[in-house]
């Protein structure tokens, strides 16, 4: 099944890299994002872009943003182009048609983030270094390597799921920004709730500490992925998907 | 399933909701011919493509394909089957040989073979000098061409072709037809075929059934189905027919019918049988007679007839 993964894999991202005609086969976005990560916000960063904890939270979102772009054309473009029955109709286990998918976005995404993570250390280094090295504390590098793959993966399942039942690659994408929406409610609802409440929830957070609430964030995480990717496997039925 | 048949359907039934779009077919394809399918738009072609290939899963009934259950053994009948479905299923962001690299690896062919599998086939359909192209700036008639070069890359079986020549101009789809016909023959195919193209029917193929609103109306070869479908024909163009000519014609043994329209005689038969003295007769009474047709009924006639009486 790897093999398969694996041929899914390289066309998905032949498909996404080397499409030509179009600003010549998406390389321009490409490079406009890692200028922007790994040169411009450094730049305006300085020092801090590699030692500030707040670091983990930019390259959570960055590989969320590079999926959702284009996870939601993984099934609903491949029906939109009619191109899907072709491919359920070979010898494809249904597994490694899903999974290659779900890899070719995560690789995507979380690929971009890393050479994005490494350039923006080379700029720091070069612009700010002073003939010191400087490096993401072991801790913060650790987390951003997890975290970024984490984020990655659950933005590309939840993609995969949508994209799974869309007509449309708009409709996915639109399904895609609603079901994103509906997974950060809680947060909406805390102004809600009682003050009594919200003072408990203050001191609770003050009194974590940042280890312990990256691990939370890293469970929660790693739980929602297996959830969803199971939930994935178990929506896709051949028969479906070519009826939508 | 006998191990002469390439498929082999029983009773097979497809329903969507209140519609039913495949209605207890049995019919049996003989291994190495090229089948065809006939029927008219929304007769339940494709949806017979697709509960053959495994693809869906049959409401009622039972079929086989090489000799694996289509509802229990989907995986195998798809590895050793290729299929041109209702479109041509290419990446039109791809080159050609991008798009059978990627089937070739989808159906596990060695690197070696992989490439002189891709050059042999785009050769002998002139398309190894495009390769590079992208082939979402190709004709039609080459899309269809390389969707074929991918459906026998991996050298199936069985291969199924759900209308390859619809869309296609008349010299584009008699080019595909000759490729066809060539590679089928070549590689020892069975090639199921589904068409509305009757003409198209009658040249590739060795067995045809017409089906209609999921339903199978006649099967056999094209010859026996003229037979048995339609009448022999005499065409007689020319003038001056007379009125006592007519009713001596339309009294012979021989005659089912006759038409009088413009300058023709039309004259069914009852059966084959020698017309030279319906001739004769015509030329004595003094008719001038320009041209004489013996006709059989086409597979068209024949098919028309078929819908006819199954209104």
């Amino acid at each position: 099944m790897i093999e398969d993964m694996n041929t899914i894999v390289r066309k998905e991202l032949r498909e996404l890299l080397f499409q030509r005609g179009r600003f010549r086969g998406g390389w321009v976005g490409i490079l406009f994002f890692v200028t922007v990560f790994g040169i411009v916000m450094p730049l305006q960063n300085g020092p801090d872009w590699v030692k500030s904890p707040i670091g983990l939270v930019y390259w959570a979102w960055v590989p969320f943003l590079l999926v959702s772009g284009v996870v939601a054309d993984s099934f609903a473009g491949e029906r939109e182009r009619h191109t899907l029955e072709t491919l359920l109709a070979s010898c494809l286990s249904d597994r490694a048609i899903l999974l290659g998918k779900m890899s070719a976005s995560i690789l995507y995404g979380w690929g971009l983030t890393m050479i994005s993570v490494v350039l923006g250390l080379i700029t720091t280094n070069l612009v700010f270094g002073k003939g010191q090295l400087l490096l993401y504390p072991v801790k913060i590098g650790f987390g951003i390597v997890v975290l970024s793959f984490l984020v990655a993966t659950l933005s590309s399942a939840l993609g995969i799921l949508v994209s799974l039942r869309a007509a449309t690659v708009r409709q996915a994408q639109q399904t895609f920004s609603i079901a994103f929406f509906v997974l950060f409610i809680p947060l909406f609802l805390v102004p809600m709730l009682p003050e009594t409440w919200k003072i408990q929830m203050m001191i609770f957070l003050a009194g974590l500490n940042y280890e312990a609430l990256a691990i939370l964030v890293v469970m929660v995480l790693v739980v929602l992925n297996i959830v969803l990717i199971s939930l994935a496997i178990s929506k896709f039925k051949r028969a479906r998907l070519i009826f939508v | 399933m006998t191990p002469n048949n390439a498929i082999q359907t029983s009773n097979l039934t497809r329903h969507f909701q209140t519609i039913r779009a495949v209605d207890h077919l049995s019919f049996e394809v003989p291994s190495g011919i090229v089948f065809g399918f006939l029927g008219p738009n929304g007769s339940g072609k494709t949806t017979t493509i697709r509960l053959l290939l495994g693809l869906l899963e049959p409401s009622r009934g039972r079929s086989e394909v090489l000799g694996y259950d289509t509802s229990t053994q989907s995986d195998q009948i798809r590895q050793k089957c290729g299929a041109i479905l209702e479109h041509h299923g290419l990446y039109e962001r791809l080159s050609a040989e991008d798009n059978l690299e990627f089937y070739g690896r989808v159906w596990h062919i060695s690197a070696s073979d992989r490439q002189s599998r891709i050059k042999e086939l785009l050769t002998h359909l002139d398309l190894w000098d495009r390769r590079k192209e992208i082939t979402g700036t190709w004709s039609r008639g080459m899309k269809q061409k390389l969707a074929f070069a991918r459906t026998l890359l991996h050298r199936p079986s069985l291969v199924f072709l759900d209308e390859p020549t619809a869309g296609l101009d008349p010299v584009a789809a008699a080019a595909l037809r000759e490729d066809l016909a060539g590679m089928a023959g070549r590689e020892g195919l069975t090639v199921f075929l589904t068409t509305h193209n009757l003409a198209e029917a009658e040249k590739l193929c060795q067995h045809v059934a017409v089906i209609r609103q999921g339903k199978l109306l006649a099967i056999g070869s094209p010859e026996t189905l003229r037979t048995q479908g339609s009448k022999p024909r005499l065409e007689i163009r020319g003038r001056s027919f007379s009125q006592a000519l007519l009713t001596e014609l339309r009294a012979r043994t021989e005659t089912a019918s006759l038409i009088q329209s413009d300058h023709q005689l039309t004259i069914e038969l009852k059966e084959v049988t020698d017309v030279y003295p319906l001739v004769n007769l015509v030329v004595q009474s003094g008719a001038q007679v320009e041209e004489v047709i013996k006709s059989k009924a086409s597979l068209e006639d024949v098919f028309l007839t078929l819908m006819e009486e199954d209104k």
